[in-house]
């Protein structure tokens, strides 16, 4: 029992009910939300403290024991995400004091950003599957609201499409967890594996596994991404980047939690599908990457042959290729984050999103293309920025488990990636330039700072390797033997 | 009963797909919350309908009627039910400042 692990979701929750009350005075909405967040990395970090030094650590709601109450779990993983959630959230935070523009603070931006990190949060930390459900949806359903903040056409048109697509796989999801009631009798993620166990993974279970595939698929954008690059380019700059960083990350850890904890006993089966879909995500995301010529295009599509290639490290399933995964998808939360807001400052500044209209911006913005090279160069795994040590160690397991095609892909679309950023970068910050600072629609004054601390946050995880690394081995270990999640819940 | 409940979920499945694929915005709301619905009812039949007597400790019967899936469809329902409330009043003001409820007519790739 440890009541620290509840405080990520109260804590977000209750800032964002009293901001509600704050609606017009956007001074104190900004500096409540703030203090709230450095609390929440506080209290993150103090979590991931303590799950290294004692271990997982559990919280039975309400005093009822699994499995028959909800259990909110902390373990090496689920505990690493929220931290690096909290700190992508405060540069996001930080970054919209400026950029968000004042209508949209007044009309309740600041209470749905902190009900977004309640649900992600609690997406993370809940052992629970229908309470995952729940948070998903508490996630979701601030999201629409945020996609649609400000109601201009574009953003209106896109929400319709992103809302049916999530009411849909919604739908879906609890579908499969009905199916999942009814084989095993639980919801309780360890006691689903110990009884999934029991029965032998065949036939029924196989298919609830890959319902559950198809839904989390949905959320994470593997291969199922259609509506992805759609949405992630019709809100404004923050929200963008909060969403490139943070929504489809949850869906990548619901597959990292389903298929190491419950559904791992037919990799054959379900593995070999993730292998697959992974694979085709990477290729098809490297396709868009190249073929859109418009900065948001180009950056959604980089988000989705990202999430092709964490979910390649959990199909290899061995120990490197996990802890590759988990490190990357670390690195690609800031980095994703990172450049999401440096593009939105870009945008911001040519007054346009097109590659060919815009052109020369490092002449009176050097600063801003430095830390756009800087991030570009970490996507794409460039030592010794953070990127590279993830993609070694998912590169690495994908050898031995010997999926020799898929590594080739996600090498080879790695190169893609570098060549899409590097695009950006040439045509954006190169050539001749178009706007003298007179011209210019928009200013990146006040920006750049937030930019600043997820740059200094991808040095100091690449560098810092060696000090982060005994973190991701646990985080790995934990998910590569489930009985570590399941002695520690259910105490037997 | 479950293989009538089946039954009348699958309808429920089949008339929420058709609705979701057609063009007009309001047909589609109707849709999500057909499909909603089964979906609840699905829960509800998974878990068995009606075997034993209420869950309480007083009524000492051999069965027990399993009160878990009623918790999670109430659940479900308040989700839904604001979800769907949400979408009413998204399609009303996509309705108003787009001008079309047609979904071929929102299609578009342009970027502003």
């Amino acid at each position: 029992m440890n009541n620290l692990i509840v405080l990520p979701i109260v804590l977000p929750i209750m800032t964002g009910i009293i901001l509600i009350f704050f609606s017009k005075h956007i001074v104190v909405q900004r500096w409540l939300s703030l203090i709230s967040l450095l609390a929440f990395i506080g209290i993150a970090s103090s979590i991931v403290q303590q799950v290294y030094t004692e271990g997982i650590q559990t919280l039975y709601m309400g005093g009822w024991l699994p499995p028959f109450g909800i259990v909110f779990v902390a373990d090496m993983f689920a505990s690493l995400l929220v931290l690096t959630s909290g700190i992508v959230a405060l540069s996001c935070l930080w970054f919209s004091f400026r950029g968000i523009g004042l209508d949209r603070e007044k009309y309740y931006y600041y209470p749905f950003f902190q009900f977004l990190l309640t649900g992600v949060s609690g997406s993370f930390l809940t052992g629970d599957i229908f309470n995952l459900f729940v948070f998903f949806e508490v996630m979701l359903i601030s999201s629409y609201a945020l996609i649609v903040l400000g109601a201009t056409k574009i953003q209106l048109r896109e929400t319709i499409k992103y809302l049916v697509v999530n009411i849909v796989s919604s739908a879906l999801f609890v579908a499969s967890v009905a199916y999942l009631y009814a084989i095993t009798g639980t919801l309780n993620m360890a006691d689903l594996s110990v009884r999934v166990a029991e029965v032998g993974q065949t036939g029924l279970l196989n298919v609830v596994a890959l319902m559950f595939l198809i839904v989390f698929s949905l959320k994470a954008g593997l291969f199922l991404y259609f509506w992805l690059p759609g949405s992630y380019s019709a809100p404004p700059t923050s929200i963008a980047a909060i969403f490139a960083g943070l929504l489809t990350k949850v869906g990548i850890y619901a597959l990292f939690r389903t298929f190491t904890l419950i559904f791992y006993h037919q990799p054959e089966v379900t593995h070999q599908i993730i292998g697959w879909m992974a694979g085709a995500t990477m290729i098809l995301g490297a396709i868009g990457a190249i073929a859109f010529s418009d900065v948001r295009q180009v950056l959604a599509y980089n988000v989705v042959i990202a999430v092709g290639f964490i979910v390649f490290g959990l199909a290899a399933h061995t120990t490197a290729a996990v802890e590759g995964a988990i490190f990357y998808l670390i690195n690609d939360m800031i980095i994703k984050a990172l450049l999401f807001l440096l593009g939105g400052a870009m945008i911001g500044i040519a007054g346009t999103s097109h590659l060919q209209k815009m052109g020369g911006l490092i002449k009176y913005h050097p600063v801003l293309g430095w830390m756009f090279f800087i991030a570009a160069i970490a996507l794409a795994g460039v030592p010794p920025l953070s990127g590279f040590i993830g993609k070694l160690l998912i590169v690495q397991g994908g050898l031995t488990a010997e999926m020799y095609w898929l590594v080739g892909i996600s090498l080879a679309t790695s190169l893609i990636v570098l060549y899409s950023i590097m695009k950006v970068f040439m045509h954006g910050f190169w050539g001749e330039t178009k706007l003298s600072p007179k011209e210019e629609k928009g200013s990146d004054k006040g920006l750049l700072a937030p930019c600043a601390v997820l740059v200094f946050l991808s040095f100091a995880l690449g560098l810092g390797a060696d000090f982060f690394y005994p973190y991701i081995e646990i985080a790995a270990e934990t998910l590569m033997d489930p009985t570590i999640y399941i002695q520690a819940v259910l105490k037997e | 009963m479950e293989i009538l409940m089946s039954v009348v979920i699958g309808i429920l499945f089949m008339v929420a797909t058709y609705l979701i694929l057609t063009k007009s915005l309001l047909r589609i709301v109707i849709g999500t919350g057909i499909i909603s619905h089964a979906v609840h009812l699905l829960i509800l039949t998974m878990a068995g309908v009606k075997t034993g007597s209420p869950p309480l400790l007083g009524e000492e019967a051999a069965l027990y009627t399993d009160p878990l899936p009623q918790a999670l469809i109430l659940t479900a329902i308040v989700i839904s039910f604001g979800v769907t409330g949400f979408f009413c009043v998204l399609a009303y003001r996509a309705y108003k400042e787009l001008g079309t409820d047609d979904m071929d007519q929102l299609r578009g790739n342009e970027h502003e």
